[in-house]
């Protein structure tokens, strides 16, 4: 069983590294540094078809048979994680071999803004990434993610200490106690865990939130959009009501009712369950529009004239061609969770307790505020982290919606 | 004009339906009756309790009498007393309403002027480097969480230097006092997302041909912007803010509850931290009702304002 384990850690913690830039491999790669695949589309096309699928089955037996094993419930949120952006990677890349967006990233590559946004959003990906991988290293085989392996020589305090202090904030003894390590760069919080670490492991949080998310509202949204713009009629009626009534309820309200609702068992997954449902309708709106006009070009007709079925003119033609808004989409919305995250957590329906994320740092740090000496240290590490994600996604955002429509910047 | 009114009024009927529908299927049937008592009551509630609780609320009639209470209950107003304060909800939002819209009033009129001005000087400068570091200094304004705007106006300028009160309210002139930091927090609080929108709208006027004509028959550049851009844009303006109204809704739940100002926020606060239900679904819904009365309206003054919209 043990071997088993060792097993399937290691090749998920290979999976999770792989991720993070095959992502870009397959969508960057082939136009930009692979002369013949440049010139042969079809080769790319193949290349980034197969090898997503073939990876997404793997993925998926992996995970099956993991979680068949290990945990009761096999809806665990790190196999949707991974199927939902396996699928969005596998639509990027079918996507990502038309013109439009060989020549949009083309213009991505000159905008250095952008790419200092894109290296940005890769490092707190491999910060979370290092928290995502486990290996049984602990004792009695418990599980560590490489975070904890590389920082265990942190050790926990007894209660605060500032930044790069060497002594216990509130020991009023004559001698002070000094600290285990001198090594809490910035300082500790009120359980005396070092708020650096915390911080970086805040990374993880964010990301599977903001990933399982968009693996939830992308896939609805686009699909919704899809059915309305091109069948129109009553589907588009049924549509246009779904997120009408959605829409009508002010986001926030609908997200408290829906967390509320969940209680004291509300996780992660049900978290990002609530802002997927409240997310795909900005999307679904944009997909509808960019459907309704693109299905009236010539090419849809031509699709139709040589007998493809609905479904294929939707999948192979449409979708390509509306493709563009969901990645813009992907990044803006992946920044608006994040930052919702923050503000659920401190209404009190947050992550549950005990998860290291950056909306419960910064809601425990508001009480911590009326002490003497104030207690700041919690609270802005957690705002400058989620400060520096959301403004390198939204910065990303808006270089790639520059990269796709030059004009209307 | 009358038909188009009429027809305006009856489109929000199906929907205000569906809203009624989906706090049902939230608040009554996502949970079971018994997980319900549950949540209310605690984990440490007797099985007795539990039943009695259920019993008085009519939890254990069959789903489709319960539908049809819950639609008679909503369509009148009529809401279930909060669990906490046993107050009827019609009384909690009466007293709430001033206290809110004394924050969220004048903190919206303020951001609205603050970042109207800011994106015509945009557009006055466009594609210079001070049109693209407001653009950055926007992007840089919309990444910070809101929480974060409230807590450091509160522990620096109120706690810190004493400016301001920390948080309170009194009814009255005194209120001026205790509204003056609150009130920035609001309009400050979208000013980065509604700069860029509206520089967007302006821009995309600015490339319309009666400019070039105004520009033509020699209006000065000011005068062409607050002549005619503006006024040309402001339709799309209004509806974009008109949009923006449920990011209100969340900065006055923050807002108030920072600063203990005891408005309908404040009570939707206090009511998920006590897990009381009814209140909680009294607050969706009446949001949901005055957000789809909003747009309703909006929608009814274009077409007064805007003949070119067709009354079909």
């Amino acid at each position: 069983m043990d071997a088993l384990k060792l097993f399937t850690d290691v090749f998920g913690a290979a999976f999770f590294f792989a991720l993070g830039f095959v992502f870009l491999w397959w969508v960057a790669m082939p136009p930009l540094f692979i002369p013949w695949m440049r010139s042969d589309r079809e080769a790319w096309e193949r290349w980034g078809s197969w090898s997503t699928l073939l990876l997404a089955g793997v993925v998926a037996m992996y995970y099956g048979v993991r979680y068949f094993i290990q945990l009761p419930s096999w809806l665990s949120g790190d196999l949707l994680l991974v199927g939902g952006l396996g699928g969005v990677t596998f639509l990027l890349v079918r996507a990502a071999s038309s013109e439009r967006w060989e020549r949009a990233l083309r213009r991505f590559r000159g905008d250095r803004l952008g790419l200092a946004a894109l290296s940005v959003v890769c490092l707190y990906i491999f910060v979370g990434a290092l928290e995502t991988f486990r290996l049984p290293m602990g004792e009695f085989g418990a599980e560590k993610s490489l975070l904890d392996l590389i920082v265990q020589k942190i050790p926990n305090e007894r209660s605060y200490s500032a930044p790069l202090a060497s002594k216990l904030l509130n020991d009023t003894s004559a001698e002070p106690t000094p600290l285990n390590s001198n090594f809490h760069l910035l300082g500790t919080e009120q359980l005396g865990k070092d708020v650096f670490v915390e911080t970086l492991k805040g990374c993880r949080t964010a990301l599977i939130l903001g990933g399982l998310t968009s693996a939830i509202y992308i896939p609805l949204g686009a699909l919704m959009g899809l059915l309305g713009g091109y069948f129109r009629k009553w589907v588009d009626d049924l549509v246009q009501y779904l997120y009408s009534v959605l829409a009508s309820v002010p986001e926030i309200l609908l997200l408290v009712s829906i967390m509320f609702v969940q209680g004291q068992n509300r996780n992660l997954l049900g978290m990002s369950i609530a802002l997927g449902v409240t997310g795909w309708v900005g999307l679904c709106r944009l997909v509808r529009g960019e459907t309704m006009r693109q299905s009236e070009r010539t090419y849809v007709t031509a699709a139709r004239s040589i007998g493809q079925s609905h479904w294929q003119i939707m999948m192979r033609h449409l979708l390509p061609n509306v493709m563009h808004l969901v990645l813009i989409n992907f990044v803006l919305g992946f920044s608006s969770i994040v930052l919702t995250e923050a503000v659920l957590s401190y209404l009190g329906v947050g992550c549950p307790v005990g998860t290291a994320s950056w909306g419960l740092m910064i809601d425990s740090g508001r009480s911590e505020l009326s002490r003497d000496p104030v207690v700041w240290w919690n609270l802005t590490a957690a705002a400058v982290a989620l400060f520096g994600l959301v403004l390198a996604l939204n910065l990303l955002g808006d270089s790639l919606r520059r990269a796709f429509d030059p004009k209307r910047s | 004009m009358f038909t188009y009114l009429i027809r305006r009024l009856l489109y929000a009927i199906p929907i205000l339906l569906g809203v009624i529908l989906l706090t049902f299927l939230l608040f009554r049937v996502v949970n079971t009756p018994a997980q319900q008592a549950i949540n209310a009551l605690g984990q440490k509630s007797s099985m007795a309790a539990r039943d009695e609780w259920i019993k008085t609320r009519g939890l254990d009639q069959p789903l489709t009498a319960q539908f049809r209470v819950h639609v008679w209950r909503m369509a009148t107003f009529n809401f279930e007393p909060s669990e906490t304060s046993k107050r009827p909800m019609g009384e909690v939002f009466r007293q709430g309403v001033v206290p809110s819209l004394c924050v969220t009033f004048p903190g919206f009129v303020l951001g609205f002027i603050i970042s109207l001005t800011l994106s015509l000087y945009q557009v006055f400068a466009r594609h210079s480097a001070a049109d693209r570091g407001i653009t950055v200094l926007c992007i840089m304004m919309m990444s910070v969480p809101t929480v974060v705007y409230i807590i450091f106006g509160q522990a620096v300028l109120a706690l810190g230097s004493n400016w301001f009160p920390v948080s309170g309210f009194q009814p009255g002139l005194g209120a001026i006092r205790f509204l003056l930091l609150p009130v920035a927090i609001m309009a400050i609080i979208n000013l980065g997302y509604d700069a860029r929108m509206f520089r967007a709208i302006f821009l995309e006027e600015i490339a319309q041909d009666y400019v070039r004509t105004a520009y033509a028959k020699g209006l000065p550049a000011t005068k062409v912007l607050s002549r005619h851009v503006l006024k040309n844009g402001m339709i799309a303006l209004i509806t974009l803010v008109v949009g923006q109204l449920p990011k209100l809704i969340m900065g006055t739940l923050l807002i108030e509850s920072f600063f203990g100002i005891p408005g309908i926020g404040n009570v939707l606060v206090q009511a998920i931290q006590t897990g009381d239900q009814p209140a909680v679904m009294a607050c969706a819904y009446l949001g949901a009702l005055l957000y789809i009365l909003a747009l309703t309206l909006t929608d009814i003054l274009y077409a007064v304002a805007d003949p070119r919209i067709r009354l079909s």
